[in-house]
């Protein structure tokens, strides 16, 4: 861990300016994630500016029936929420799938979005990694990569010694929920403020690992912004991993869906563990709009959603059990 | 007695809950310096280059110990020998620019804060020669050779020569079945990271300088002696103390290249240093070994076993021949004339393996105790029944010896009864529950029940208070409290009034802690002295003027509510408090010798016996499973305090669940690199995983393992349940996994 100094501005446009007149300055929310990091010697940031002191806190209704999710409120609050359990239980139940309650109360929502991957060649620093270290080749291509993508990280990407290979994945578990229920992420910074859609949050590898999203360099997450529909009714997050709890996810499957008796009329399907980023596919959830809610058409949707992923070795079973997975949680969501 | 068999609460329960008691790391001193180590990157090659130039230039860096500038330490690899080294050559850390292991240490960088220490450590520039290496042993299965034999043979007996002609037996069998088992290797993990704290005393006797060293260790004599050989150091340079210890599991049964490392350092730079690990670091040292193993098991119609074979090769370093018992386990249990056991390692470019809870039994025990209920299903019997047609009841892997006890039927009984095994379906995939499937699995365990000469001192202090001192550890297994209740039974004091010390190599000598040999041992060196002290004691008062006691013999008198009383006449009493005037206002010691009567127990075969029974629901589709409930019926001689005991069986019963469903450290062998290395991602069992667990400890009455009849329960809950797990696996399922960790993909694929 390098050296650093700490600040803690009351205001977004202190906050900014720590980060303008710094380029090696990082916000810290509630440090689960970076402290880590950097006792890892993978992040060196020069200066943390403490993000909570920020008027960015609360849960409120806005006029048109969303709900705003400050970015300094902590994951377990969030979770606790009255207005979060009752409207949006999905994503109450997805966060607490994550992480251990001492995490999840100090965890913020908008870190949460920050979180970086759990790959193993990531987390060590004698390991050729893109993402972490850009042009030094992927080793968790023909190494040992149980954890690992099986979504979006596109066949021209499996050369492990390519200098932008990654099949690294996104570890959050509220983030899936959030792709499901097509949150937006208010952001400001130099440019002003604007909206990102949370699919447009995260990003796939590419021909640049090293960026996990989209945000733009000094830029800040305000808050994250739910739209008015829930699927209070019919919903599921189910989390496949190799212990009850504490532990990222192998495969997890967020589904939310409106029904009109035993027939779908919306349904969203984010999958967690898979790729890069909560992963979505609107082709395979509009093959089940209009049908009824049966295994048949769920394998259907699971068939479509999963087709063409890749397996690298250790994960090829993630294909199969993603499959699985898809299916079982539309039953319960349905049931 | 009063207080033997009770469920006394843990004395140092009060300590560690306030955060009282203190362990290596915790130890501090004015002008305290932190050493942190840099680990090597390189499974296997040389060292071109150190540059520790920008690490030194960090403001509070006070030096960085490589290779090229280490201080002198002995030549011989005798020196580095501790007293749990393996036959080989010890690794010593720093020794030259080899590089034997991926994460061996390659500099140590001591500075006057942990954090200057840490970050100058990422600073330091190290450059490598890489050779191939070999880190796999399911490729490397054709080098597998028969260990040396060496000290460690005494406590792991190499396998018995085969006796008949198991093969011939096997092809004459109407029925028989072939297994065969990869565990990969495990990291014990105990909470508490390996640290030294090593206070620089200054120079005090003849000018030489003395050390205080806090060790997280098993054994403080073992740090001692180590510190002494390497460095030259005689024994009143050197003092190691452990009060307390956060968890071992065999980790800290030999010294830690920490301890080397901060030595190494306060002696050079006459200061004071602690070196600590870190998590990643934790899977830099020994560990529980990969081992393959094969099975076959051939019996008769009626269930006789008429053949047996059980085969393991384990892996081991270049440099130490580290072996486990593995095999003989199954000859111990069944008496099968037609068996051959083998045992062999193979050498891999890692750092030697080191015990790990149950070594090598878990390992056995999982691969013959499956392979048994696969027989029991060819045969259509009930595995218990199975169990009990071929029950041992002489060991013959010692020539034929008589076990001292062997209460393992009614481990079968009591644990049968209690889960309800009577109402188990034969048949595998027959019960469900919602949508999971539901089965039944059962084995059985075995271990070791040793008891080793140890050292005990025994005070009646100025204030009548009764202090006993033995220099062995308590891991958290609650050595404390049971010797102190065998001392205060022992002399018929109040509890309160008697205080039990460890973990201090001012102490009588004790030999580590490890084996489930510690409550027989450091127990009987206890009453040993506790008993010697009485004698003495009661010398004291026949002696005084007007004594009661005058016509007595020790025999007649007995000890009790802090009072000597004559047995025939217990209104003649002595408080003995009162010893102590008669000794002139001192304090009255004594220290003694325990040794069990070898002529007694080498006529016997000593160990302790469990049955585990194991419900596991299976959700088919998404390969999880979950250990519902699970009963251990345990023999193992005298249970001294239940409460500490059924601790030590859940623990072991949550390692076994740890150990069967979770554990693997996963290696990279293209870089011969653990990969997994933090308890993100190196799984052990979380509150979620563990439900309904049940022991019981079947009566058993031992008057040949030690006078007090006491076995050991350190390991014995762990041995059986990885194989009754995956038995029940099966029952559900149908399906047989031999291999362990049993994840989700190994049941859906």
């Amino acid at each position: 861990m390098n050296p650093f100094t700490y600040a803690r501005p009351d205001s977004v446009d202190k906050a900014l300016g720590e980060l303008r007149t710094n380029p090696t300055a990082k916000f810290i929310g509630g440090g689960t994630n970076l402290i880590d990091l950097m006792k890892e010697n993978i992040e060196h940031p020069t200066r943390l500016v403490d993000v909570n002191r920020l008027p960015l806190g609360g849960i409120s209704e806005l006029p048109d029936g969303r709900l705003r999710l400050g970015a300094t409120v902590t994951n377990a609050e969030t979770a606790y929420n009255e207005l979060v359990k009752t409207r949006y239980p999905l994503l109450s139940q997805t966060i607490l799938a994550g992480a251990s309650p001492q995490l999840r109360n100090m965890a913020t929502n908008g870190g949460n979005l920050f979180q970086r991957t759990r790959c193993y060649y990531f987390y060590d620093t004698s390991m050729p990694c893109n993402k972490r270290q850009p042009g030094s080749g992927c080793a968790a291509i023909g190494g040992y990569n149980r954890i690992h993508a099986i979504l979006g990280t596109t066949s021209g990407n499996a050369d492990a010694t390519s200098p932008t290979a990654c099949i690294a994945t996104y570890p959050s578990d509220m983030a899936v929920a959030l792709a499901a229920l097509e949150a937006v992420v208010q952001v400001t910074g130099p440019n002003g403020e604007r909206s990102i859609n949370f699919a447009d949050f995260h990003r796939l590898p590419g021909n640049e690992p090293q960026r996990d999203n989209t945000l733009e360099a000094n830029e800040i997450v305000k808050s994250i912004d739910l739209p008015a529909k829930g699927f209070t009714e019919n919903h599921t997050y189910l989390k496949l991993r190799d212990r009850s709890s504490y532990a990222f996810a192998l495969v997890s499957v967020a589904v939310g869906l409106e029904m009109a008796g035993n027939t779908i009329t919306d349904a969203r399907i984010a999958l967690g563990g898979v790729a890069h980023k909560p992963w979505r596919k609107p082709e395979a959830e509009q093959l089940l709009v209009g049908k009824a809610a049966t295994p048949e058409n769920f394998q259907l949707a699971a068939d479509n959603l999963l087709a063409g992923a890749i397996g690298y070795g250790h994960n090829t079973f993630k294909i199969d059990l993603a499959k699985r997975a898809i299916v079982r949680a539309l039953g319960e969501a349905t049931n | 007695m009063t207080y033997i068999g009770q469920p006394v609460k843990r004395v140092d329960g009060y300590d560690k809950v306030t955060g009282k008691a203190k362990y290596a790391a915790e130890f501090n001193v004015p002008g305290l310096t932190y050493g942190y180590v840099v680990s090597g990157t390189i499974a296997k090659g040389k060292i071109t280059r150190i540059d520790s130039s920008r690490a030194l230039a960090v403001p509070g860096v006070i030096q960085v110990f490589t290779h090229e500038n280490r201080p002198h330490t002995a030549w011989f690899d005798i020196n580095y020998k501790d007293l749990d080294a393996p036959p080989g050559s010890p690794f010593r850390p720093l020794h030259d620019a080899q590089i034997k292991y991926s994460g061996q240490p390659v500099a140590l960088v001591v500075a006057e804060t942990f954090e200057v220490a840490r970050y100058a450590a990422s600073l330091v520039v190290v450059e490598y020669n890489e050779e191939a290496h070999e880190t796999s042993l399911e490729a490397n299965l054709d080098e597998a050779r028969d260990p040396k034999s060496g000290m460690a043979d005494l406590l792991k007996p190499k396998p018995p020569k085969p006796r008949g002609h198991a093969d011939k037996a096997l092809a004459a069998a109407p029925v028989s079945v072939q297994t065969h088992h990869v565990h990969g290797p495990q990291h014990h993990n105990p909470m508490e990271m390996f640290g030294t704290t090593v206070v620089y005393d200054g120079e005090q006797k003849k000018g030489k300088p003395h050390f205080t060293i806090y060790d997280k260790t098993q054994g403080a004599p073992s740090s001692q002696l180590y510190v002494k050989q390497i460095f030259g150091f005689s024994s009143d340079q050197v003092r190691v103390i452990s009060p307390y210890v956060g968890g071992g599991f065999g980790s800290g049964l030999r010294p830690q290249y920490q301890l080397f490392l901060a030595v190494m350092a306060a002696k050079e730079l006459k200061r004071s240093v602690r070196v600590t690990l870190t998590r990643q670091q934790m899977f830099t040292f020994g560990h529980r070994p990969e081992t393959v193993q094969d099975v076959a098991l051939g019996a008769s119609a009626d269930g006789t076993i008429t053949a047996l074979k059980h085969r393991a090769v384990g892996a081991t370093s270049q440099f130490e021949d580290y072996t486990e018992v593995v095999v003989n386990w199954s000859g111990m249990l069944y008496d099968v004339p037609d068996t051959t056991l083998e045992y062999q390692i193979t050498p891999l470019d890692l750092y030697s393996p080191l015990d790990m809870r149950a070594p090598g039994g878990v390992t056995g025990d999982h691969a013959i105790e499956t392979a048994m209920d696969a027989l029991a299903y060819e045969l259509k019997m009930d595995p218990v029944e199975l169990r009990l047609k071929n029950y041992s009841e002489k060991d013959w892997t010692v020539g034929d010896k008589p076990y001292s006890s062997k209460e393992l039927r009614e481990c079968f009984r009591q644990g049968a009864e209690r889960f309800g095994w009577e109402n188990r379906n034969p048949e595998p995939r027959a019960t469900k529950r919602g949508n999971v499937l539901v089965g039944w699995g059962m084995a059985t365990g075995i271990w070791d029940a040793n008891t080793l000469p140890a050292r005990a001192e025994a005070v009646l202090t100025v204030n009548g208070k009764l202090r006993v001192s033995s220099a062995t550890a308590d891991i958290g297994t609650g050595t404390y409290t049971i010797m102190t209740q065998i001392a205060a039974d022992t002399l018929g004091m109040p509890i309160d009034d008697v205080i039990f010390k460890l973990g201090d190599t001012d102490m009588p000598l004790a030999p580590f802690q490890g084996g489930s040999f510690t409550a027989a041992t450091i127990g009987s060196a206890v009453k040993q002295v506790c008993t010697d002290l009485g004698k003495k004691l009661f010398k004291l008062a026949q002696k005084s003027k007007g004594s009661p006691f005058y016509d007595a013999d020790y025999d007649e008198v007995r000890f009790a509510d802090g009072h000597m009383r004559l047995k025939k006449d217990p209104s003649v009493t002595m408080p003995l408090i009162d010893m102590v005037a008669l000794n002139g206002g001192r304090s009255v010691s004594e220290t003694s010798t325990s040794i069990v009567n070898p002529l007694k127990t080498s006529n016997y075969s000593r160990h302790t016996h469990s049955a585990a029974f194991v419900e596991v629901e299976v959700d088919e589709d998404l390969g999880t499973v979950t250990v519902t409930r699970a009963v251990s019926a345990i023999a193992a001689g005298r249970i001294l305090n239940p409460r500490t005991a059924r601790s030590q069986i859940i623990g072991g019963m949550v390692w076994g669940i740890s150990s069967a469903l979770q554990e693997d450290s996963k290696m990279d062998h293209r870089y011969g690199r653990f990969m997994n290395h933090n308890l993100a991602e190196y799984h052990v069992p979380v509150n979620a995983d563990i439900h309904d667990l049940d022991v019981i400890f079947v009566e058993e009455h031992d008057e040949i393992v030690n006078p007090l009849g006491v076995k050991g329960l350190g390991e014995i809950g762990l041995v059986a349940m990885p194989a009754a797990i995956a038995n029940a696996v099966w029952h559900a399922t149908g399906k047989r996994i031999y291999d362990l960790p049993i994840t989700l993909d190994r049941v859906l694929y």
